[in-house]
């Protein structure tokens, strides 16, 4: 005989018992530290707080402990503890042309001043398994040299800009928009565009990056600079009425060079897409300057023809944490609903016997 | 309760972001007010903007019930309870007319609300209109000129293909007679108790960041046609634990061989009858 299920908050208990468990795995095994995780899986660190909307490498290490290494709920735990912090304003804009760079490559020019430099990068390995990782042997040491980079690397699209052959930035006014403290609102501005896209899905951006390579909403694409390094803050606290510098932040920007425009008035010129983001993210960085660049299209008088291009679509949708939560809610009960098609389909199919087929 | 968190979690600046925005929904019912959703420690789909709404209302004397699909211990209503619980320190109930506060998800409860209580629903997708018209900017429009005519188009396609209405749940009503309004995923059979309710409706939706309201005493209109008015889902048989024959019904599949058993999906309805001596029957034990 079917007693009503009691006893479900005894089941959660357990079960959040089980995760701490599972997620602590073999007790023989050491336990991995914050610090570890902060220090060698610094790119995953950098990912959850990017997306998580949250400077904290700290904080972002523990959450990707806390998620068992899974990012998006990792982000998702950043973005709650987010929730709970004080706001006490906006930072001036970062210099990124005064950081202290440890990559920069330009994609455009075969030597820019300052140099191409290389820093860190996956990019020239071959992707074979490193098996001596599997021990713990410390790494060679590189080579360093006795020449100091120049403090002020000047941006390519500046060098471009002198000679008025790539758009001028768009100058904002006024603070800039907050989509975590103000609903969003079609159209968006770019400000809020690029707020949306630094805190995006990174697979989701990924996707619809190559979309426009592949003809999608095509915007002829060059990487006319990659940088990553530590840009200084600066903040004016309202009681002190000056600027301060009150840290410092690792982030990658991303400036692409794009397809031209031009009209009866002006001469064609380049036009710019934007990335950048927290960490050393480069991937992700491009993907936001293309698709910076592809929902630009009506600015340029462009046809929106394709998802890149639409940006109800693209900013509805960017957001990892609403779209796996909306994703997921399907394993909570939807009995009654159901219930509610049940009793439709069987009374549909049972009139549909009671009527002959001629008749229908 | 845990003291590292404001009271009900939300610091108060949200909360009087979210209060400007239900009384906002107040005064224009059915209206969808965009507000800032903030992200809470519960996934969306998960009731955040019920939860949010909530947050907001809670006052330390309120008693809080919390439902999912009409039970008080489902896993998520239980999850819900329990994170007021421990950040209002607030009281809770599984008594429909003791609560002051009613957090719901897909079920309005049987019995009958009163005066004073505010029922609190949680919402997926606010927008009736959004299954029609998937651009929100184009939704506004239609909800500004009261261009519903689409959603007509869409129940009399149904007639035509089926031969009655095939929507079963978030069945679409117009409330005051001006907005039309989605009451979140609840089946219609409890549409009619949206309509002169002496109870405030409030409806979170927090990924969609929309609050919208239905004032006590409204009138609230079930879409339909003189030809195929607007009926509710009727169950042949009565609810197998409490013999009741007016409440909307949960089915068990009991066993591989096609056993069903059809019980009440609210449980405070269902218990307190069978308290009352009400067995299967539906007689007096």
């Amino acid at each position: 005989m079917y007693v009503a299920v009691k006893g479900g908050e005894r089941a959660i208990e357990a079960a959040h018992k089980l995760l701490a468990e599972d997620r602590r795995g073999d007790p023989k095994v050491p336990a991995v530290t914050v610090e570890q995780i902060a220090e060698q899986l610094t790119l995953a660190v950098d990912r959850v707080m990017a997306e998580g909307s949250l400077y904290d490498p700290a904080l972002a290490a523990l959450a990707v402990k806390q998620s068992r290494g899974d990012l998006i709920e990792a982000i998702f735990l950043i973005r709650a503890a987010r929730t709970t912090l004080p706001r006490f304003g906006y930072s001036a804009p970062l210099d990124t042309a005064r950081m202290a760079v440890r990559r920069r490559v330009s994609a455009t020019f075969k030597d820019i001043p300052g140099g191409q430099i290389l820093g860190a990068t996956f990019d020239y390995s071959h992707r074979l398994i490193d098996f001596a990782l599997a021990g713990n042997s410390p790494p060679e040491r590189a080579a360093t040299s006795s020449e100091t980079l120049d403090t002020s690397l000047p941006r390519v699209l500046s060098l471009l800009g002198a000679e008025g052959l790539i758009e001028e930035p768009q100058q904002g006014d006024g603070e800039p928009g907050d989509l975590t403290t103000a609903p969003l609102d079609f159209p968006a501005d770019r400000d809020l565009r690029l707020q949306m896209l630094a805190r995006g899905d990174e697979g989701f951006l990924l996707a619809l990056a190559y979309s426009t390579q592949r003809g999608y909403g095509r915007t002829h694409p060059f990487a006319g600079e990659i940088r990553f390094g530590e840009a200084t803050v600066l903040f004016t606290p309202e009681e002190l009425g000056f600027e301060i510098a009150i840290g410092t932040i690792a982030v990658t920007e991303c400036e692409m060079v794009n397809q031209f425009v031009g009209s009866p008035e002006t001469p064609p010129q380049f036009t710019r897409g934007y990335g950048l983001v927290f960490g050393q993210l480069e991937r992700k960085a491009m993907a936001m300057a293309l698709v910076d660049r592809a929902l630009r299209a009506d600015e340029f008088g462009e046809e929106r023809t394709a998802p890149a291009q639409d940006e109800e679509f693209v900013l509805s949708h960017a957001d990892n944490v609403q779209a796996t939560g909306f994703v997921e809610h399907l394993k909570l009960p939807h009995y009654v609903d159901f219930q509610a098609e049940l009793e439709l389909l069987r009374r549909l199919r049972a009139e549909r016997k009671a009527t002959p087929e001629d008749s229908a | 309760m845990t003291p590292a968190y404001n009271f009900a979690y939300l610091n108060e600046q949200t909360k009087r972001m979210i209060r400007r925005a239900i009384l906002k929904a107040v005064a224009v019912p059915g209206y969808q007010v965009p507000f800032a959703s903030r992200e809470m420690p519960m996934p969306y789909g998960w009731g955040t903007g019920g939860v949010q709404v909530t947050a907001s209302l809670l006052k330390p004397d309120d008693v809080l019930k919390v439902i999912d699909q009409g039970a008080d211990d489902t896993t998520n209503a239980v999850s819900i309870r329990k994170f007021f619980v421990r950040t209002a320190g607030i009281a809770t109930t599984e008594d429909t007319r003791r609560a002051t506060v009613i957090q719901t998800r897909h079920r309005i409860p049987e019995t009958p609300l009163g005066e004073g209580q505010i029922l609190v629903l949680q919402v997926p997708i606010p927008e009736p209109l959004r299954f029609l018209e998937p651009r929100e900017t184009e939704t506004r429009k239609m909800h500004a000129l009261a261009e519903y005519g689409v959603m007509h188009v869409k129940l009399y396609e149904d007639i035509a293909r089926f031969g009655h209405i095939a929507t079963t749940y978030a069945y679409p009503a117009r409330v005051a007679g001006r907005y039309v309004l989605d009451p979140s995923p609840i089946p219609k059979f409890d549409n009619p108790k949206l309509d002169r309710c002496p109870a405030l409706q409030l409806f979170g939706a927090g990924r969609e960041k929309r609050i919208y309201a239905i004032l006590p005493h409204s009138r609230v209109v079930s879409l339909d046609f003189e030809d195929h008015p607007f009926s509710v889902q009727h169950f042949d048989q009565p609810c197998a634990l409490c013999g009741g024959r007016d409440s909307f019904l949960d089915e068990i599949i009991m066993d591989d061989r096609g056993t069903r058993m059809f019980v009440c999906s609210d449980t405070d309805h269902c218990s307190k009858r069978r308290a009352a001596g009400l067995g299967s029957s539906g007689e007096r034990r």
